[in-house]
């Protein structure tokens, strides 16, 4: 069924049914509007043994309640168009964004509460006085401090955890504001004091926990991202036991099993090949970016790619012994060095924290000092605590950070660490991976000087093979019709050869037709033609280098491939600096080198051997195409659309930075006004409200900026 | 001053049902795909 009116989906009962529990999850990116919903509901509810489904526009996922395997429910949404993908429902995780609700709630009930006391407080400030200003006082009270104990409670435990381990975080000067401005309150009104700031101790929990969801949605949406993206991934092997294949975890495998590796799929383990030849994409690993041929007993590494026919292998090591897992442990220690960057906000609270306290308790020992009343001293001090309360510091980077990521986002980038905003907008150089980056695998021929008839035997016999060379062949020589071959033959891992009008033609490894070059050659009858292959620029590589550089970040490409093509590519994108053949650990050594020198990088890669390049930049970006090792090892992924767009994903680091020092700079502007006030004791609940909506609300707006820019 | 016994429990009163209101709306998934809540106001049946 569906849940498409909107009255049913209004009803709690509907969405039990309509979010089943126990659902098969598909990504479906091209899920965009109300008629997408439409169609793909519907069209999955007719599928016999679908039960129900429902699109989730925010995720662009479908679940759906069914007993059918993923797969066939992905090949039913391509006939309607829309491609899907399965994703692997434990690496999923359960669903629920617990702790956002939570928030939620938190901040509702804050809010709520907060509208309520600002009504009363308002008749206060207006001038109700005696018995009336008690009365409203004692109702503020009823109604701020349950409020107050159940929403601020984040605070609460956010402050004691640090001050248990003997340090200061933010939350505990806003702890203390709020819990001493409720408790002094609470003595005031039961005692007629004139001043109350039960609304100042709401205004501020609820002002801050606006800055806290934002982060924490911020920080969820990359999370739940990034977990689908690795639950893309599968993780497991085919093992042949006596001549049938299962299937089973990678983790699984032991040393001597038989694994069957299927085209196009990934090896899962290191070991030796069993059948006669292979070829496998080996970029990973090195860069190279032609495929590799494999003879019998040739040794396969966890990671490749067989780019020809299904083969065998005999497992040495898999799990954690394989080259593969060597690497990934680098990475996990490059990536610990960068969690130790102190964030923007970090950097304010060190200052600001002991120096609101300091402020506070002085502003306390002064007053009791000049006129030895302690009451009156304590509500000075409280005002000050109240004013100086960091509301506009704790949105002013959360509403920045949230604002650039969501624009990011809508871009295609999907920004996964709360402090990469930063370190990207510090970056000066950038480093290229080349393969799989800057460059695509291809042929990049001039068909101009090709005849006719080359061109169409060419296409005739590139169709006809299975082999990776010869379909890249075939698919860029598109429509050009084939000729009409007879006695078509093919030679495993050599060529192709037939007759065309009676004359022999092959098409094929250069030492197999007896040429010297590279590439595949082309006879026909006894004239041969090199048919080169190189690699062609990936779109937007161009823009991308230009942009960069011309926002003064220079570009260095490191690659493991030859120098020749290392440099015929650094050349054709106006790159001087380059660097060939540089193993994994090399590209992560010479990224550390220049930090060494004071220079911060930021690495654009794609393949395992820059995921410890990746893991030890100040900055990473991937792209959506790469590995899924390479993905979690970056700050940002590119997860739609050409690296045309790189230039943004700069320009935005940097004005996110800018907007959040500014909104530093106003924060202390206000207090710079309000202090002097609050310490001299001119303070009142009004002007304490005054002054934390104001800032708060310039400081949103402010923010809301990164998203209007051009 | 007696409107006050009237006015302000009926205030209170209004503060709470939007307050309930909200827990409902929380409760009920509606944050969970804001979206797609939106989208499917455009579909008929």
């Amino acid at each position: 069924m569906t849940a498409a009116c909107p009255a049913c989906v209004a009803a709690p009962a509907a969405i039990e049914v309509a979010l089943p529990k126990a659902a098969v999850q598909l990504s479906v990116p091209s899920v965009r509007c109300a008629a997408c919903i439409g169609a793909i509901e519907s069209h999955l509810a007719q599928v016999p043994g679908i039960q129900s489904a429902r699109v989730n526009l925010s995720q662009k996922r479908v679940a759906v309640d069914t007993d059918l395997p993923p797969a066939e429910i992905a090949k039913s949404l391509e006939q309607i168009g829309y491609e899907a993908f399965p994703l692997n429902a434990a690496a999923l995780g359960s669903r629920g964004d617990s702790s956002g609700q939570d928030l939620l709630m938190r901040m509702g009930v804050a809010g709520f509460a907060m509208m309520n006391v600002m009504l009363l407080s308002v008749a206060v400030w207006s001038g109700a006085s005696g018995a009336t200003r008690d009365l409203f006082h004692l109702i503020s009270a009823g109604i701020a401090l349950p409020a107050v104990l159940f929403s601020a409670q984040p605070f609460f435990q956010n402050a004691w955890r640090a001050l248990k381990v003997g340090r200061l975080n933010m939350d505990v000067p806003i702890s203390l504001a709020i819990l001493l401005a409720s408790g002094m309150s609470l003595y005031e009104s039961l005692h007629g004091g004139h001043h109350a700031y039960f609304d100042a101790a709401l205004s501020l929990t609820f002002f801050l926990l606006i800055g806290r969801y934002l982060e924490q949605r911020t920080r969820s949406a990359a999370h739940s991202a990034a977990k689908e993206l690795s639950a893309l991934e599968e993780h497991t092997a085919q093992r042949m036991k006596n001549g049938i294949s299962e299937v089973v975890p990678i983790a699984d495998l032991r040393e001597g099993d038989t694994i069957l590796v299927t085209t196009g799929a990934r090896v899962p383990a290191d070991g030796r090949l069993l059948t006669a030849t292979a070829h496998t994409d080996r970029s990973f690993l090195t860069g190279e970016s032609d495929p590799i041929a494999h003879d019998v007993g040739a040794t396969l590494n966890a990671g490749e790619i067989n780019l020809g026919a299904p083969f065998e292998l005999c497992v040495d090591a898999s799990g954690t012994n394989t080259r593969l897992h060597q690497i990934t442990q680098l990475i996990e220690t490059a990536e610990n060095a960068r969690n130790r960057y102190t964030s923007l906000a970090d950097r304010a609270a060190r200052i600001y924290a002991p120096g609101v306290h300091l402020l506070a308790a002085l502003t306390f020992a002064g007053w009791v000092i000049a006129s030895g009343d302690i009451r009156h001293a304590l509500n000075v001090s409280i005002a000050v605590l109240i004013i100086t309360c960091p509301c506009a510091l704790g949105l002013a980077v959360p509403a920045v950070s949230t604002a650039a990521i969501s624009r990011l986002y809508r871009l295609g980038f999907l920004v996964k660490s709360g402090t990469a905003l930063e370190r990207l907008a510090e970056v000066d150089s950038i480093v290229f991976d080349k393969t799989g980056t800057l460059t695509k695998p291809g042929f990049d021929l001039d068909l101009t000087r090709f005849t006719r008839e080359e061109l169409s035997v060419t296409k005739a016999l590139s169709q006809a093979s299975s082999h990776p060379l010869s379909k890249a062949l075939s698919n860029f020589l598109g429509d050009i019709t084939p000729a009409e071959l007879t006695d078509l033959e093919e030679i495993k891992g050599a060529g192709v050869r037939a007759k065309f009008r009676g004359r022999p033609v092959a098409l094929g490894r250069a030492s197999w037709l007896s040429q010297s070059g590279s590439g595949l050659i082309l006879k026909i009858g006894e004239a041969s033609r090199s048919l080169p292959y190189s690699e062609s620029l990936t779109e937007g590589a161009i823009e991308a280098v230009d942009g960069t550089h011309a926002l003064g970040l220079p570009s260095v490409v490191l690659s493991g491939d030859t120098p020749l093509k290392t440099r015929s590519v650094a050349d054709r994108l106006g790159i001087e600096d380059w660097h060939a053949q540089v193993s994994p650990e090399e590209k992560s050594m010479l990224i550390s080198e220049s930090s060494g020198q004071g220079h911060l990088s930021c690495m654009v890669g794609d393949g395992l051997n820059d995921t410890v390049a990746l893991a030890s930049a100040h900055a990473s970006v991937a792209p959506g195409t790469a590995l899924d090792a390479a993905r979690s090892a970056s700050d940002v992924v590119l997860l739609r659309g050409s690296l045309e767009k790189l230039p943004q994903l700069f320009r935005t680091a940097r004005m996110a930075v800018r907007l959040s020092k500014q909104n530093f700079a106003i924060a202390a502007l206000y207090n710079a006004i309000a202090i002097p006030i609050a310490v001299a004791g001119y303070a009142t609940p009004l002007m304490a409200a005054l002054a934390m909506s104001f800032s708060s609300i310039t400081v949103i707006f402010n923010a809301a900026r990164v998203g209007v820019q051009k | 001053m007696n409107v006050l016994a009237i006015l302000i429990p009926v205030s209170l009163l209004l503060g709470g049902a939007g307050l309930v209101a909200f827990v409902w709306t929380l409760k009920s998934n509606q944050y969970d795909d804001p979206e797609g809540e939106a989208a499917r106001v455009l579909l008929d049946g």
